[in-house]
């Protein structure tokens, strides 16, 4: 059992999403940079889909209140991890023994990190699965100071001590595949999508990056009957700004999608923090 | 082979299939029967109004995708299991009864007898889980949404808009008009499937006290 000290800015609890469910309505939802994810759960001995807490600039303190030593480790966007107040290995496993506090600081670049616990924390799922999904309200809450996180029994001893972290890029570049309403776009619509330094909105959140940088202009003006949206769509509503649909997008939506970015740029997606600078590089698929 | 259905890239391993005279939820049922025949993975099949999106665990060649579409048209589907109707109970004493009424130039026994003598069908979901827009509302009953969406409406609140009327599972904001509720509960997170409506069922309301 972990004890909640301090939630940290915004840290939810997340795993593989609750895939499948979309045609009821429900999102995805699930960890946003799939890579640091499964780069914390392998560092800790967890199988891949094991539920880890996802932070957002800042982090959790957290007190074990296990009755064993527990094995962490924190990935994704760099941040301090201190046990005890002393600093503690990023990328790589560690050690916290029964009443020791774990504090995650504020990240150095990028946005979220990924803290993993041998054992995986142990919430009860939702259709399947135990992410926080901030659209639906499915699954559980975010974080709030004195609420308890049950860890589920360690499995194997970690064996992988250290790999290379995916990285956080201070201007990444994101792979995007035209469709599936390109063709609702006038014809430079595409180059401008190619051509802008987009900006990243502080309206940001788990739903969707907003974007910042020019108009994309539309062809067809006529009214879009709603229709399901992938993950990673590039929706542009009517201000013509663009929107990138993060994992607890809505499942429907009523404007068209000039581009899906690929799986690798979403986790680079995850990462870009609200003034962050990004572009799209447009690709046949 | 050759397909009515035209589908286009969304992503790396989606394709949103246009569905502009037939039924989306029935070529939604197709694609599952298809590719659980041919031991094609699905992820997602989400049917729209007009439009079915899917999304592929591997990536699919758009020419071996068309050939996938036009088995899927020429499967018959009517003995699909996802069909089916269920009844819903409804009290009218929404608080937009009277706007609708003065909308529609129809009187409130009116409204209520056009929508409790309706089949609607469960097109597709969304907005928010097991939040299914029923089709096949009368002309006459067609009212816009409300100008300002309500912060909170109340789970179980039945709603009419433009060409859709709907229960709200759960409470959320809403901007549709509110005609009634029901203590039905659609929405189970425990349960399988979690909804109790779902996209390409018959939907009928019975008034209740």
């Amino acid at each position: 059992m972990l004890h909640v000290i301090h939630p940290g800015l915004f840290t939810t609890v997340q795993d593989e999403g609750r895939p499948g469910h979309a045609y009821l309505g429900v999102p995805p939802s699930g960890a946003l940079d799939r890579g640091s994810f499964h780069l914390a759960n392998r560092l800790v001995g967890n199988p891949s889909g094991a539920a880890v807490l996802e932070t957002t600039v800042r982090g959790p303190e957290l007190r074990s209140e296990a009755s064993s030593v527990l094995t962490l480790a924190v990935t994704g966007a760099p941040a301090p991890v201190l046990v005890d107040g002393r600093p503690a290995p990023f990328d790589a496993a560690f050690r916290v023994l029964p009443g020791q506090t774990v504090q995650v600081g504020a990240v150095t670049a990028g946005l979220r990190s990924y803290l993993a616990v041998s054992g995986g924390l142990d919430l009860p799922p939702v259709l399947g699965s135990r992410s926080g999904d901030v659209l639906s309200g499915l699954g559980p809450a975010p974080l709030e100071a004195g609420a308890t996180l049950p860890v589920g029994p360690a499995g194997l001893v970690p064996v992988v001590d250290y790999v290379c972290p995916p990285g956080v890029f201070a201007e990444p570049v994101l792979d995007v595949v035209p469709g599936p309403r390109a063709g609702w776009f006038t014809d430079a619509a595409l180059g401008v999508l190619a051509r802008t330094a987009w900006r990243v909105s502080p309206t940001s959140n788990r739903v969707g990056l907003r974007l910042e940088g020019a108009m994309l202009e539309r062809l067809k003006k006529g009214e879009l009957p709603s229709e399901g949206t992938a993950t990673g769509s590039i929706q542009v509503p009517g201000n013509g700004l663009p929107v990138l649909f993060l994992r607890d997008h809505p499942v429907t939506g009523g404007y068209p999608v000039i581009g899906v970015v690929t799986r690798a740029a979403l986790d680079l997606a995850a990462q870009a923090a609200p003034g962050t600078t990004l572009r799209f590089r447009v690709r046949g698929r | 082979m050759s397909t009515s259905l035209y589908a286009w890239p969304a992503g790396e391993t989606g394709y949103l299939i246009d569905v502009p005279e037939t039924d989306p939820a029935r070529v939604a049922q197709g694609l599952r029967i298809v590719a659980g025949r041919r031991r094609i993975e699905l992820v997602d099949v989400v049917p729209g109004l007009s439009t079915v999106l899917v999304t592929l665990a591997r990536p699919m060649p758009p020419g071996a995708f068309r050939a996938l579409l036009a088995e899927v048209e020429s499967e018959p589907v009517e003995d699909a299991a996802d069909t089916g109707t269920i009844t819903v109970g409804v009290r009218y004493d929404g608080p937009d009864l009277d706007e609708v009424a003065a909308l529609t130039g129809l009187g409130v026994q009116q409204i209520v007898e056009i929508h409790t003598s309706t089949g609607f069908r469960a097109a597709f979901s969304g907005f928010a889980p097991g939040f299914v827009y029923l089709t096949g509302v009368p002309a006459v009953l067609r009212v816009p949404r409300r100008a300002e969406p309500r912060a909170v409406v109340p789970g179980g609140s039945v709603a009419l808009a433009d060409r859709f009327t709907a229960v709200y599972p759960r409470p959320s904001p809403g901007g549709w008009r509110l005609i009634g509720s029901t203590d039905m509960q659609l929405w189970d997170d425990a349960a399988d499937p979690p909804a109790a409506v779902r996209p390409g069922m018959t939907v009928r309301f019975r008034q209740v006290a």
